[in-house]
């Protein structure tokens, strides 16, 4: 039985995304029948070539993904190095949920109304110390050709999300012990956790990271807000030509999907080889012993701006609620000069129906996902051997193909089965997302559980499902409620996915918020940016608070 | 001028061509004496409605429609909510792609420009059906041209009308006097070197930012006439050439020096009301009403046009050639013409969309239903309005977008 789930799973999510894949790489390569395109041909591409801002959209591409991916990198580990232990940590990872929890579109939307040249920054010191009674009209903040603005916007979603890789990483590895006893031989706290706690987190918060590096690559809705327009990102760029009302847009699009495909592959290799190369000489950095150096200072320096960026993201939050109170918010005023609940009153009607459905896709989605991996991982930890790169790679692809790409592939694919517009239908488009993050937020946690209990507990005669539902699963309950909480999130968010599988019968609330916020002002936004995060906000609280109220007699596990 | 007559010559000539749908005879088009069996038909079925779901008014429009023919006719209205048409054309073909050629998802669609042409010369749209609904009759198809004729592409029956569209432009005049505004394309510029970066529009791959410029070349081009047919490169080039020269000496002077656009049309109303721009371009001579009764703009918001009219467009509702409840959906759209809905769309409390309907035609008794509510100052008289406009050929808006592309994306 056991052995059938790691078939039956890849089964699951690559049929669909190779059927996806496939209907991409056909256009792209100028076969698409529907709309009469039967030659082969490699004009699709010549034409994504000579569209006027191609190289500028791509080095925007480049650029934004590089700054974005490092960043949150050295942000969610400054982060993490400089609370962890201390007695902010729990606060801490109580004021990212919030950020975790809330959609990317939501976050960028109240960015951009809190740092445009109109925003709440420039209201709040306006007129009084600026002197301007109406917007300046030369200031560039938002959508700026760098793509700066929408790398901040990034940086609020994905430092988080490391950070609280990191946490659950955290739990696997003895990081106090580690730092006391580099301290007694003279490291300082800093020092030692680069030298010491980083190294071994590495592995487990991998993967995570390679995530961050492909979303970073391939935005769309935060670009949409956020990022310039004339050219915008590649991403925005397919996605635009996807929705084009001449049809034969598609194949220079599937090109361009396919173009960033190959972006993202080459994006990780490069990570992979910079992991090697980095590997070698951090050796000798680490055998030099010395005792203190840049991380004394590097560290909080970097944790600075972090915590600006990460505030900026929960003022970013705290606007769009304000905003879904205002009835009236002119410039310059600093708060809105009169209140209504109209916005609120008019949207919950709506809510309340799809919301329904949005917990049932959610839940079902995730809880398949996590028998699924959790039966891959206990197989695969029976069976002592760990799964090729390959198998691995193959589980990246949802995240790495632009999803407007795969998903015309996969709903010609469901038509055929008669499966589009059902409940079924949605659940499986929602899994092939949630799957790889439920993946990855699983599989390092369960391969860094000491094997010893096992080998304990199977010693002490406990067959082998009694070890895993008495021993393995309560000690790793924390990392996979996390995981759930990460699944129902993606799978909340998801609104191409719902889209193409649903026939657009079925509607969650991102299909409200998101057909609605294409015509609607702040105060809807702010009410249905509210209630997508409200759910998995909810799901977050519980996966942190339940290990600490059923663990309350085991300080380890808590 | 198109007449009736014409239409029916030329939905006669499509249904002879094969155009048209499974349902019924292949080799004839529709007509009105199908109808009653038509109607026997659609009782019980559900029409999957797909149509933009940005406008909240809108929104309650089609679930009113729902009430009411369940009430009349036993059809029920599903409506598909889509943040943008096309992704109900790529339904349909990946319908099609898959070889499901009856029984399609997709019922009925709220269509019109690009999307509609694109549909009907893939030969994805049922039809010509139009003669055969009893309201018909009440269409005008004389003086509202773009009831039959969608952006210089006949409809030929393919699709129904059922609200009318036109440029305005909006403003806040308690911040901007009216007669300060510019009533031309040509005194734009001047406006806005006077008023450097308070005018915008949204970027040119949104049709109402290519309308922009469509509008503009109405009044720049040296003979608007070429408008109406595809143009040739030498054609194109002479004509846009003045349009052209005007941009390059508007854009500097435009919001974030013409560098960066709005993704769409509300997100310029957006704004607006933050006081980034002063004026902006919108498809609806209702924008300002609707705007104030749904709070998103000032109690002191208004629309102008521009002295030499500005271009009307109709919205049409279409249905797929697989289509599931092709009968329904017919059902649906007679419905949309009858005089009592169309009046209500026309009221700005509910959607303030001009009829389609010749009023000269309607009932008398239906004939006050139109008369323009009282107490609505934001909203425009048909005088104030002006000349309606005609859309140019679909090529002219996609030449159009190409070359700007090509002169101003960096």
């Amino acid at each position: 039985m056991l052995a059938l789930i790691p078939p039956a799973t890849l089964f699951l999510f690559l049929a669909p995304v190779l059927v996806g894949l496939a209907g991409t790489l056909l256009p792209a390569f100028g076969y698409l029948p529907a709309i009469g395109a039967t030659g082969f041909s490699l004009a699709p591409w010549r034409s994504l070539f000579d569209w006027p801002g191609f190289g500028s959209a791509l080095r925007l591409t480049l650029s934004v993904g590089v700054l974005a991916s490092l960043l949150s990198l050295a942000g969610a580990v400054a982060l993490v190095a400089t609370l962890s232990g201390t007695r902010w940590f729990a606060r801490f990872q109580t004021a990212l949920t919030p950020l975790l929890a809330s959609p990317h579109a939501a976050i960028a939307l109240g960015l951009a109304f809190l740092i445009a040249p109109s925003g709440w920054i420039v209201r709040l010191i306006s007129p009084e110390l600026t002197g301007w009674t109406r917007p300046p009209g030369d200031l560039v903040t938002i959508r700026d050709p760098h793509g700066l603005a929408l790398v901040a916007g990034l940086l609020t979603k994905e430092i988080p999300y490391l950070a609280i890789a990191l946490t659950a990483a955290l739990g696997q590895v003895p990081a106090q012990r580690l730092i006391a006893c580099a301290r007694a031989m003279g490291y300082s706290r800093n020092t030692a956790w680069l030298k010491l706690v980083l190294p071994r987190l590495w592995p487990q918060i991998r993967l995570p990271f390679y995530a961050v590096v492909a979303y970073s690559l391939s935005v769309v809705d935060q670009a949409l807000v956020l990022g310039p327009g004339n050219p915008p990102p590649l991403a925005v760029l397919a996605a635009r030509w996807f929705s084009d009302y001449d049809l034969a847009q598609y194949l220079p699009a599937a090109a361009a999907g396919m173009l960033q495909l190959g972006l993202v592959v080459t994006g990780l290799l490069l990570c992979r080889c910079v992991e090697f190369a980095l590997a070698k000489t951090g050796r000798h950095w680490l055998e030099r012993g010395r005792r203190s150096g840049m991380g004394e200072w590097l560290l909080p320096l970097a944790a600075a701006p972090t915590a600006a960026v990460l505030a900026a993201g929960l003022l970013a939050l705290l606007a769009l609620a304000l905003w879904s109170f205002a009835a009236s918010w002119p410039f310059s005023a600093a708060l809105p000069r009169s209140w209504t609940l109209a916005a609120w009153m008019s949207a919950s009607g709506r809510l309340q129906s799809s919301l329904e459905a949005t917990c049932l896709i959610a839940c079902a989605a995730t809880l398949i996902a996590l028998i699924l991996c959790l039966g891959c991982l206990e197989q695969e930890s029976r069976r002592a051997r760990k799964p090729g790169n390959g198998v691995l790679w193959l589980l990246y692809l949802p995240l790495l193909v632009p999803q407007i790409a795969f998903l015309f592939g996969l709903q010609v694919a469901l038509v055929r089965l008669r499966l589009d517009g059902t409940l079924v239908a949605v659940i499986w488009a929602h899994l092939v997302f949630v799957l790889p993050y439920v993946f990855l937020s699983l599989a390092d946690p369960w391969r860094a559980l000491d094997p010893r209990y096992a080998r304990g507990a199977a010693s002490l005669g406990a067959s082998p499902a009694r070890i895993l539902f008495t021993v393995k699963l309560p000690i790793l309950l924390r990392p996979i409620l996390v995981a759930g909480a990460v699944g129902v999130a993606v799978s909340i968010g998801q609104y191409l996915a719902t889209v193409f599988a649903g026939a657009g019968r079925i509607a969650t609330i991102a299909t409200e918020a998101l057909t609605l916020a294409s015509g609607a002002d702040r105060a809807t936004i702010g009410v249905l940016g509210f209630a997508q995060s409200v759910v998995p906000l909810l799901c977050y609280s519980l996966a942190l608070t339940l290990p600490r109220l059923i663990f309350a007699n085991r300080r380890g596990l808590a | 001028m198109i007449t009736r007559r014409d239409t029916l010559r030329l939905a006669a000539a499509a249904g002879a061509s094969g155009l048209v749908g499974p349902v019924f005879a292949q080799a004839r088009p529709i007509t009105a004496a199908d109808w009653p069996a038509i109607v026997a038909k659609a009782k019980g079925q559900t029409v999957y409605w797909n149509a933009w779901a940005g406008d909240e008014r809108t929104n309650s429009f089609i679930a009113w429609v729902g009430q009411e023919v369940s009430k009349a006719y036993g059809v029920t209205i599903n409506h598909v909510r889509l943040r943008d048409t096309a992704e109900a054309v790529t339904r349909v073909v990946a319908e099609k792609q898959a070889g499901r050629e009856s029984g399609g998802s997709v019922d009925l669609i709220w269509i019109n420009g690009p999307n509609f042409l694109a549909m009907k010369q893939q030969k994805l749209l049922y039809g010509p059906y139009v003669e055969a609904l009893p309201n018909w009759a009440f269409v005008d198809t004389t003086k509202k041209r773009s009831n039959i004729v969608d952006f210089t592409v006949p409809v030929e029956g393919f699709a129904t009308p059922w609200r009318m569209a036109q440029v305005v432009f909006l403003y806040d005049s308690a911040r901007t006097p009216a007669a300060s505004l510019p009533r031309s394309v040509p005194a734009m510029i001047a406006w806005a070197k006077a008023n450097p970066g308070r005018l915008t529009h949204p970027t040119i791959r949104n049709f109402l930012g290519s309308t922009f410029l469509k509008q503009a070349l109405y009044e720049l081009a040296p003979n608007p006439e070429i408008l109406d047919a595809a143009p040739d490169d030498a054609g194109f080039a002479a004509t846009t050439a003045p349009l052209w020269a005007w941009y390059d000496e508007l854009r500097p002077h435009l919001w974030r020096q013409g560098r960066e656009f709005p993704e769409t049309g509300p997100a310029q109303r957006q704004l607006l009301v933050d006081g980034e721009i002063d004026f902006y371009i919108s498809f609806s001579p209702a924008e300002a009403a609707t705007g104030i009764a749904n709070r998103q703009l000032p109690e002191s918001a208004r629309v102008f046009v521009l002295e030499r009219g500005t271009i009307g467009n109709t919205s049409f509702v279409a249905i797929p050639y697989n289509a599931a409840n092709a009968e329904a959906a017919m059902v649906v759209s007679n419905f949309l013409l009858e005089p009592a809905t169309q009046a209500r769309a026309q009221d700005p409390r509910n959607m303030g969309n001009f009829t389609v309907l010749d009023l000269d035609k309607v009932p008398a008794a239906s004939r006050a239903l139109f008369a323009r509510p009282d107490g609505v100052p934001a909203l425009p008289t048909n005088a104030e309005l002006g000349a309606v406009l005609p859309e140019p050929h679909p090529a002219w808006m996609t030449r159009i977008t190409t070359e700007w592309e090509k002169r101003y994306v960096r």
